[in-house]
């Protein structure tokens, strides 16, 4: 199976990390339907970044190109308890996995990333622009911070057909992800203060992986638990261990109920880690080692992995299984994205505005 | 007989209508006609926007229909775009388009190319609307004209209005249109009067308007130089010196009328530009080069560029009038342009 058989590092280590929240996921009802789904929407995630660096190096796919392994946690334990292609997502640059989470298939993914035109974006987009109307993905945004109002807008959008125009069935709920690096930027607190005096349907999702590309967070804020900026707004704000995909579900859960039933947003700090550099042109000398091996021992598909054989939900032999169906799935997902056409230079000019 | 001449009066019914006010009934009667249609900006509200352009609207359509934002450009504008993305029709009111350059982001990466870059996923049907340009001794901030900063940005429409007119015309098809369009009004043209049809009417955001026919000269310029070159006109007349220009405003900034300018040109062979916006980059460098491309041939003399200096607009009364383009200047390029021996 693609998680490792290795052993976690629960205490603190020396190099002064903050200490871990923890949810007790103990008394969580889980199915093994359940459990299987999410284990294999972050295999997916894994597999398929796995693969984006292959390629990238292999020269197939181009641009600046952020890959999510180590955080899958944190895209399966929020998207997995939204409405499938009701409820809104928006993402970063880091966007491959929140997308897939999302539902966009693999093949139009994986075709975006090789410019082709049956990219989930026509190859307009590339590795940090990942949209899909059907499955309600509001975009990548390349620019930190940037896609924060534009999701405070479609929460916005959720209210106002609500109130406004009396749709009682709009209840749609937004995820907003974004990282610790958007959190000292003028646009996460402008939209913390509007989200909560409007009480908008909205999941902020800070995924602090500690590291803006080579600024360290601590370097760069005043207050690094970024959970207790929501405070202020008199906004609900948790933090989670991010490497436990239980644990972020039930925060997203419990956030989401908070939304749909008109309470308001929520400020959810995911404690995570990038496994790789900020990108695959990052040659990621600044971060220390034995924090790398902390965080890598820390990898949330052994750990759930885990949680599932000790929950008797499934075996060795079941997760290997989900394991080869999703490398299928990627290895189909590449051959499709090699073998699809380019956009046609004729429609150079094509989407930019609504009539092309 | 007389009943169809009745018909006919009915027909020319008009209001005596304030530019202001005729932005703001485009705004009521397109609230009104579609509910997803909103307004949204800082004092749009209880307060009215600061040129009463709102006025009142929120107590027929509630306050998230007319919602007063916190002073957050950049934000309450990407919350617009994340709005039209998802099946609203947001106007939003710079309460002086020059804090939008505190939105530029959003505009220029969202509003502008996130349809383009989505592969046409999304289309974001969006208003941008607010009073542009120099007014009375302002100050630098609040004088700008915006219009030129925004021009490269693709995916936008630029249309500025300049009657009461064409200012109700222009912003109820602005708000009927799929895609993002930044709508300049003029901080000195709220209060001109006209009197407007009572029946609805549109126009187009895409067309010029010939505002004088004319055979010697063709004068292109926009927003509140419209007026400027009327006055002009007024100047030729009372000096007897019987020239007939043909005085054109562009309406859209963004793309060109270049169908109705070039039939000009091809009339009259000679050009003058008078815009609002400082010379350099500015709209009509922007069109004095799509004129040289595609009518070279047709000129009888090099284009006149009456532009703005190229400084942040001074306080002083004296100063800012030498800084913007007066009336007499353009009668000057006119003489130049007539005089001339080809």
């Amino acid at each position: 199976m693609v998680a490792q058989n290795t052993t976690e590092n629960q205490s603190l280590p020396e190099f002064g990390e903050r200490s871990l929240p923890h949810v007790d996921t103990s008394s969580m009802q889980l199915s093994k339907e359940e459990g299987l789904m999410l284990y294999e929407d972050m295999v997916l995630g894994r597999l398929f970044e796995d693969k984006c660096a292959e390629m990238y190096y292999r020269g197939k796919m181009f641009g600046f190109v952020h890959l999510y392994n180590g955080q899958e946690a944190v895209s399966t334990g929020v998207i997995k308890a939204m409405r499938p292609d009701e409820d809104f997502v928006s993402s970063t640059y880091r966007d491959h996995v929140h997308a897939l989470s999302s539902g966009v298939p693999a093949r139009e993914v994986m075709a975006e990333l090789f410019g082709k035109e049956t990219g989930c974006s026509k190859g307009r987009g590339g590795s940090m622009h990942m949209f899909s109307a059907q499955h309600h993905l509001l975009g990548g945004y390349a620019f930190v911070a940037e896609g924060i109002p534009v999701a405070t807008g479609a929460a916005f959008q959720s209210k106002y057909r609500r109130e406004a125009l009396g749709d009682e069935r709009a209840d749609q709920v937004t995820a907003c992800f974004f990282g610790d690096g958007a959190s000292n930027n003028g646009q996460f607190f402008e939209c913390l203060n509007m989200a909560a005096l409007w009480k908008l349907p909205i999941l902020y999702v800070v995924e602090n992986n500690k590291w803006a590309i080579g600024m360290a967070h601590d370097r760069a804020t005043s207050q690094p638990e970024i959970y207790k900026k929501a405070s202020v707004f008199g906004m609900t704000g948790v933090e989670v261990d991010g490497m436990d995909v239980l644990a972020v579900r039930k925060v997203a859960q419990e956030a989401i109920e908070r939304a749909r039933a008109g309470e308001g947003p929520t400020l959810i700090e995911a404690l995570t880690y990038r496994f790789r550099g900020h990108s695959l042109a990052d040659p990621d000398e600044l971060r220390a080692e034995e924090e790398k091996e902390f965080w890598l021992s820390r990898d949330p598909l052994t750990r759930f992995a885990r949680t599932l054989q000790e929950r008797n939900l499934a075996t060795p032999e079941e997760l290997k299984e989900i394991d080869n169906k999703i490398q299928g799935v990627i290895d189909d997902a590449m051959t499709f994205a090699e073998e699809s056409p380019e956009p046609d230079p004729q429609e150079l000019h094509r989407y930019i505005f609504a009539e092309d | 007989m007389i009943g169809s001449h009745l018909l006919y009066l009915v027909w020319l019914r008009m209001a005596e209508t304030l530019f202001f006010n005729a932005l703001r009934e485009a705004t009521d009667e397109e609230m009104g006609r579609d509910d997803t249609v909103f307004v949204l900006g800082e004092d749009v509200g209880h307060y009215g926007g600061s040129y009463k352009v709102t006025k009142d609207l929120y107590k027929k359509y509630g306050e998230l229909r007319v919602l007063d934002t916190p002073i957050a450009e950049n934000s309450f504008s990407g919350m617009a775009i994340g709005a039209a993305m998802t099946g609203l029709r947001p106007i939003i009111e710079g309460m002086n388009m020059g804090f939008l350059l505190l939105a530029f982001n959003q505009i220029a990466n969202n509003a502008g190319m996130l349809r383009y870059t989505s592969g046409g996923n999304f289309k974001i049907p969006l208003v941008i609307r607010g009073p542009g340009g120099v007014g009375r001794q302002l100050g630098a901030e609040h004088s700008q004209r915006l219009e030129a900063y925004f021009h490269a940005v693709p995916g936008l429409k630029i249309v500025t209005c300049s009657t009461p007119y064409n200012a109700k015309g222009l912003l109820k098809a602005a708000i009927r249109d799929d895609n993002p369009v930044l709508f300049f009004e003029h901080v000195l043209l709220y209060n001109l009067k006209e009197d407007l049809p009572d029946h609805e009417y549109i126009c187009p955001l895409d067309q010029a308007e010939i505002v004088r026919p004319g055979k010697d000269v063709t004068i292109l310029t926009y927003s509140r130089m419209r007026h400027h070159c009327l006055q002009a006109m007024k100047l030729v007349e009372k000096h007897g010196l019987g020239y007939d220009p043909e005085i054109i405003d562009l309406i859209s900034l963004k793309p060109f009328d270049m169908e109705t300018i070039a039939a000009s040109v091809r009339k009259t062979h000679r050009v003058i530009i008078v815009e609002e916006c400082m010379k350099t980059g500015g709209i009509a460098a922007e069109l004095l080069s799509l004129i040289n491309d595609q009518l070279f041939d047709e000129l009888d003399a090099p284009v006149i560029r009456l532009s703005s200096q190229d400084i942040p607009t001074p306080y002083n009364g004296k100063l800012e009038n030498l800084t913007i383009i007066q009336p007499s200047q353009i009668v000057e390029a006119m003489e130049q342009l007539m005089t001339l021996q080809v």
